[in-house]
């Protein structure tokens, strides 16, 4: 039993020069207490689709067709009062920007408290520090404004917010991509504790196959609005199938050899005109006459990867 | 053409209704571009990396000690010297999308300074020199010239400021995060750009970074800030595997090894 299942999601933004195809046919599973990185470079898809999760596409955006399933709903075809009452009680979104993803003219306590109050939860002072307890920090961060902390402590009580009706999925999207890299590491520490602690499943999208390498169960690529290669993290980085993840990995630094570069040349394609053939060909090494003509399929993987790759 | 501090700190407040004195930069010696050298700076938010850059810029006047360009105080500069001290040292920020005038064509960012400079005497003579600088970052002209900043990623808005620094010829660059907001993917192309100009080009770097990583790939030596002080300083490899300082430590402790078989004590409770 899967805790939330997502069938053939497709998202489509109507622009002035045509409909562009941001998110084509993504699927995938998340088992309980499951930490599912999604990288992928800007454009890819990798956000849209995580918040397609949650329903929160806007206009000129619409999820075109797919399914989201979690706990028997569709997401995607949810009435807006069903989704009110999914959204932060059963699915809830840890944002990106934590530095203004807080009402600034509410105290973080009044915070917590429209939050229960919106979902007729019970609530208290006293049930409000044990969460800001959780992410480590003092009662007295609920009597103060967001502007009185720092990005790491914002980004503790977004935390705090997701985890406080204990919901079944956490979508964390690009938490610490704003944050110094020692406070990265803190709130990545408090993101899996809580997760433990309350057994949610998280979804983390990010564009850092370092991160993910520490924190995810499994990694799904996205490339030009597809799911082109998902596995299990240690099958992925030992031996990555699509050429597209091997340059990932590859492009990373290290404490290796000095001076040594190793970029993905080239750019992503335009998601408004649908190539004919395999949306990374242009840029992969391996590409051979089939890749520019015919769209690879999904295959599935003996040790239960996929990846989408003529050559693979 | 060296640029130097000189015991230069920097300090907000102390007076009647400016708040407490803070200090934001202890008084401090750095000294680059005698040689091709790139020097990392490297430290958390707040530990000053900014205010240094802002010194050696000339866009912040330091409140103890000088900064001095070939020998002589930027500040008391006459006017032909400062506009060649402002040639010579050039940034590149780390926010390559509130870098341009959404407004403008980004060929103005190119031709603008060839023409303040009198690299070239006229928007027609100006463009070779555009295509040039672009050329060598990797861009090619005909899909960068005449598109709007919008138009272009991340990547190639940044290597674009890159591209227009390097058309200028300075002998410092002052590269403030250049790389933190663009993609993992981009990251090694741009850092690619920048290690060159200092191997071919003889051009020295500041490269201000949170990312131990990347200072490591391409820095001749690092000096790590905390707080507004330099806490170590030294030959890159010898800072990264033999940290002086528990700080330098915690920095490199906190770059999360790229292979899911190392621990990075992510579950550990400290």
């Amino acid at each position: 039993m899967s805790a939330l299942a997502v069938r053939g999601l497709c998202v489509e933004f109507a622009s002035a020069r045509g409909i562009v195809r941001a998110v084509q046919n993504v699927s995938f599973d998340l088992a309980p207490g499951e930490r599912l990185g999604l990288v992928g470079e800007s454009g890819s898809g990798k956000t849209t689709t995580a918040l397609s999760l949650l329903s929160l596409i806007r206009p000129p955006g619409r999820i075109a067709s797919g399914e989201i399933l979690l706990d028997g709903v569709d997401i995607a075809r949810a009435t807006p009062s069903a989704l009110r009452r999914m959204r932060a009680a059963r699915i809830a979104l840890v944002p990106q920007g934590a530095m203004n993803a807080l009402n600034p003219v509410l105290t973080c306590g009044a915070q917590f408290a429209d939050l229960f109050a919106a979902h007729g939860a019970p609530g208290g002072t006293a049930r409000i520090a044990k969460l800001l307890a959780s992410v480590g920090l003092g009662v007295e961060v609920a009597t103060l404004y967001p502007h009185q902390l720092s990005g790491g402590m914002k980004q503790r009580v977004c935390i705090a917010l997701a985890i406080a009706l204990r919901p079944a999925v956490i979508v964390a999207d690009e938490p610490t991509s704003a944050l110094d890299v020692i406070v990265q590491k803190q709130i990545l520490k408090t993101l899996l504790a809580v997760q433990r602690d309350i057994g949610a499943a998280v979804v983390l999208v990010g564009h850092d196959m370092g991160l993910m390498a520490q924190f995810a169960h499994r990694i799904g690529v996205m490339y030009a609005g597809r799911l082109v290669e998902l596995a299990f993290v240690r099958d992925i980085f030992a031996t990555p199938r699509h050429p597209y993840t091997r340059m990932l990995i590859d492009s990373l630094p290290g404490f290796g050899a000095r001076g040594v570069f190793k970029g993905i040349p080239g750019l992503p394609p335009s998601l408004l005109t649908a190539l004919p053939g395999c949306s990374f060909a242009p840029r992969c090494p391996r590409a051979g006459p089939r890749c520019t003509v015919e769209m690879p399929q999904t295959r599935i993987l003996e040790g239960g990867g996929e990846v989408r790759c003529h050559d693979a | 053409m060296t640029l130097e501090l000189k015991s230069a700190g920097v300090s907000f407040g102390g007076t009647l209704f400016a708040g407490p004195r803070k200090r934001a930069l202890a008084p401090l010696d750095l000294s680059i571009g005698a040689t091709p050298h790139i020097l990392a700076v490297v430290g958390e938010s707040g530990s000053g990396k900014t205010t240094l850059t802002r010194l050696l810029l000339g866009l912040l006047r330091p409140t103890s000690g000088a900064v001095m360009w070939n020998g002589r105080d930027v500040w008391r500069l006459p006017k032909p010297e400062f506009q060649e001290y402002r040639r010579a040292v050039q940034a590149v920020f780390q926010d390559p999308f509130g870098a341009y005038n959404p407004v403008y064509r980004v060929d103005r960012m190119l031709t603008l300074p060839a023409l303040r400079f009198g690299l070239a005497a006229s928007e027609e003579t100006a463009r070779p020199l555009a295509e040039a600088a672009l050329a060598a970052v990797g861009l090619r002209p005909a899909e960068t010239l005449g598109r709007f900043p919008h138009q272009l990623s991340g990547g190639q808005r940044q290597r674009l400021m890159v591209a227009r620094a390097m058309m200028l010829k300075p002998s410092v660059l002052i590269a403030d995060e250049p790389v933190s907001m663009v993609d993992a993917s981009l990251r090694a192309t741009i850092l690619e750009t920048l290690y060159r100009l200092r191997h071919e080009e003889r051009m020295s770097l500041l490269y201000v970074t949170h990312d131990l990583a990347t200072a490591y790939q391409i820095a001749d030596s690092i000096i790590v800030m905390r707080d507004g002080e330099v806490v170590e300083q030294g030959e890159t490899v010898s800072v990264i595997r033999t940290p002086a300082q528990s700080y330098t430590r915690d920095l490199v402790a906190a770059l999360p090894p790229p292979d899911p078989t190392i621990d990075w004590g992510l579950e550990s409770s400290s």
